[in-house]
């Protein structure tokens, strides 16, 4: 546990340090840089939450695609120099936020969370098995009846037997915006 | 707290980010603020998944994930969002030669 403790402070204190950077920094490239580091940090979040596939995903994607995505287009743009600036809003913007931390703390908090490890033990170990078969879901032999560790209410228990069972509508739905977008981009930065 | 401070740490980001989505002028600061913010409320959404039981788990323990599987289809439409969204920085460039949003009024003329 102590060393849980530690990675997670690690990680929250690297995170919120370059978040900050990203937004008061006034050089882009460097911001852009920092946001790269933003994500990398969630992704350890994600391991230590027990998502690999989603840390896996997030390192691809985020720290990949679209922080090279975003350092394309600082370069693209060329205003570098000109860098970050505030806008007149400043003050305001600065209240909003720090108002609605505020409020996000105290329900945080305050709320009574339906916690796992409130439940009963049996139910504990069925979901820790999930928890530990994201990708690959159930081992065969764990989900026949009959078998000595079946383990109850097994079928579709991994990350993608989910995706392609219970949401596969929006599985497709989000294939067509993935489409849209692409056709979208094209459309939009193609010379006349 | 285990899950308490996840909660809090996803909160903090994702007041900075829209910090920076408020105050900011500058178009491409402002998209990364908005990825701060998605990634802070996958941050909540993965957490969830971890350590709070929804309803109906007994019968079908895949319930448990299904905060990852929404997290997924964050990540999907950040990507189609900030594909789209440079691709408007772009062509906003190419027509106005800043990427200033206070420039961004033509409907105020």
């Amino acid at each position: 546990m102590v060393f849980e403790d530690v990675i997670f402070w690690f990680l929250a204190v690297g995170s919120v340090a370059a978040a900050l950077g990203v937004v008061l920094i006034k050089d882009l490239f460097r911001a852009a840089l920092l946001l790269v580091v933003v994500f990398l940090a969630v992704a350890g979040f994600f391991v230590m939450l027990n998502a690999e596939f989603l840390a896996v995903v997030q390192v691809l994607i985020y720290a990949g695609a679209i922080a090279i995505l975003i350092i394309f287009a600082i370069m693209l743009t060329r205003e570098v120099h000109q860098g970050n600036l505030p806008n007149r809003l400043q003050p305001a913007a600065a209240i909003f936020p720090a108002l609605l931390l505020v409020a996000l703390v105290f329900v945080a908090l305050d709320t009574e969370w339906n916690l796992l490890s409130d439940q009963p033990q049996e139910l504990q170990d069925r979901v820790a098995i999930v928890h530990t078969n994201t990708v690959a879901g159930i081992p065969d032999a764990m989900r026949a009846p009959g078998s000595p560790d079946y383990v109850r209410g097994s079928d579709r228990s991994g990350l993608g037997e989910l995706l392609i069972n219970d949401f596969v509508l929006p599985f497709e739905v989000v294939s067509v915006l993935l489409l849209a977008s692409i056709i979208g981009a094209l459309v939009l930065v193609r010379e006349r | 707290m285990e899950l308490e401070r996840f909660l809090i740490l996803s909160g903090v980001l994702f007041c900075i980010g829209l910090y920076g989505a408020l105050s900011r002028n500058n178009v491409i600061v402002v998209l990364m603020s908005i990825e701060l913010m998605f990634n802070a409320v996958n941050i909540t959404l993965v957490a969830f998944a971890r350590y709070v039981v929804p309803t109906g788990v007994d019968e079908q323990l895949g319930r448990m994930l299904t905060g990852q599987v929404f997290a997924i289809f964050i990540v999907t439409v950040a990507a189609a969002e900030i594909a789209l969204g440079l691709a408007i920085v772009i062509a906003f460039y190419r027509n106005r030669e800043t990427v200033d949003l206070s420039e961004a009024n033509l409907m105020s003329r």
